[in-house]
C-alpha cells in the first residue's frame, strides 16, 4: 500500500512538472517527486530492517535543499530579466 | 489495530495534498499544500518507526525548503500568464503519459513485490536515534563526507549565480 501511495506521488509530480506554467509550482513538483522515492526507500528499509534506506533518504534531503538553494537564485535572476514565471517566456533559452 | 488506521489516513492525506499540489492556481495554496503532504508524510515516517526521519522530514523540508520556497513566493509575486492560465500546453499529452506511467509502474510494482504483507507496524526500536547514528557514522561515514562536499559545491554555485546576476546588471 505504502508502496503504490510513493508511486503514486512519483507519478503526480512528473505530472505536475509537465503540465504547469509556473516555475516555481514546477519546482515544488519536483520535491513531490523526491517525497516519493523517499517514501518508498523508507518502506523498503523498514521491511528489511537495515539502516542503508534511511541513509540514503537522509542523503536526498540533502541534495534537495542543494537543488532548492541553487534552483531559487535561478528562478530570482530569470525573473528580474523578463518579469515572468511562466516557463514559455524562456523559449528562447532552447538552442 | 489503531496505528493502520492512522497509516491510512495519513497515506490518503499525502496523496490528496499531492493532487492539490497539482491543481491548485496560486502558487501559495500549491506550497501549503505541498507542506501538508509532507507532514502527512512525516506522520506515516513516524508510524513505521522510523523516527530519525520523520524529524529530518519536518526540520529539513518544512522547515528549510519549504519555508525558502514560500519567501520566494513572497518575493516574487508576478501576475502573468501563469497565473491566469495555470496549466501548460502540454495537458492532454502530460495527462495521458501520467496515466501511461502510472499503469506501468503498478504493473511492475504488482509483479515485483512478492504477496504483500502490510508493514510490520511498531517493530521500531531498529531505528532509533542511537542506532541510526552511530550505523551511520561507522558505516557510511564516506557518504557523509561526500555530502559536505556537495553542500560546499552548491554554496559556490549559488555564489557564482549571484556574481552573474551582479555581472548582468552592472
Amino acid at each position: 500500500m505504502l508502496i503504490a501511495t510513493s508511486a503514486a506521488l512519483f507519478a503526480l509530480g512528473l505530472l505536475g512538472v509537465i503540465i504547469r506554467r509556473n516555475v516555481l509550482v514546477m519546482l515544488m513538483c519536483m520535491e513531490l517527486m523526491l517525497n516519493g522515492v523517499n517514501l518508498a526507500l523508507v518502506t523498503f528499509a523498514q521491511r528489511t530492517g537495515s539502516a542503508a534506506g534511511a541513509v540514503l533518504v537522509l542523503l536526498v534531503f540533502v541534495v534537495a535543499t542543494a537543488e532548492i538553494a541553487i534552483a531559487i537564485p535561478i528562478v530570482l535572476l530569470l525573473v528580474r530579466r523578463k518579469d515572468q514565471l511562466d516557463l514559455d517566456a524562456y523559449a528562447d533559452l532552447k538552442g | 489495530m489503531i496505528e493502520t488506521w492512522l497509516l491510512w489516513l495519513f497515506a490518503l492525506t499525502a496523496l490528496a495534498a499531492a493532487v492539490l499540489t497539482v491543481v491548485l492556481r496560486h502558487p501559495m495554496r500549491v506550497a501549503l499544500a505541498l507542506i501538508a503532504a509532507m507532514l502527512a508524510l512525516a506522520g506515516v515516517y513516524a508510524l513505521l518507526g522510523v523516527h530519525v526521519i520523520a524529524v529530518f522530514q519536518v526540520l529539513i523540508y518544512v522547515g528549510a525548503v519549504m519555508v525558502f520556497m514560500v519567501y520566494a513566493i513572497m518575493l516574487l509575486d508576478v501576475r502573468d500568464r501563469s497565473f491566469t492560465r495555470r496549466f501548460s500546453t502540454l495537458v492532454v499529452p502530460g495527462v495521458v503519459a501520467a496515466v501511461l506511467f502510472i499503469a506501468i509502474l503498478a504493473h511492475a510494482v504488482w509483479h515485483a513485490l512478492p504477496a504483500a504483507g502490510r508493514p510490520a507496524l511498531g517493530s521500531s526500536a531498529l531505528f532509533g536515534l542511537q542506532r541510526f547514528s552511530v550505523e551511520f557514522l561507522a558505516a557510511y561515514w564516506l557518504q557523509f563526507e561526500l555530502v559536505s562536499v556537495l553542500l560546499v559545491a552548491a554554496v559556490v554555485a549559488a555564489l557564482a549565480v549571484l556574481e552573474v546576476g551582479h555581472r548582468l546588471r552592472g
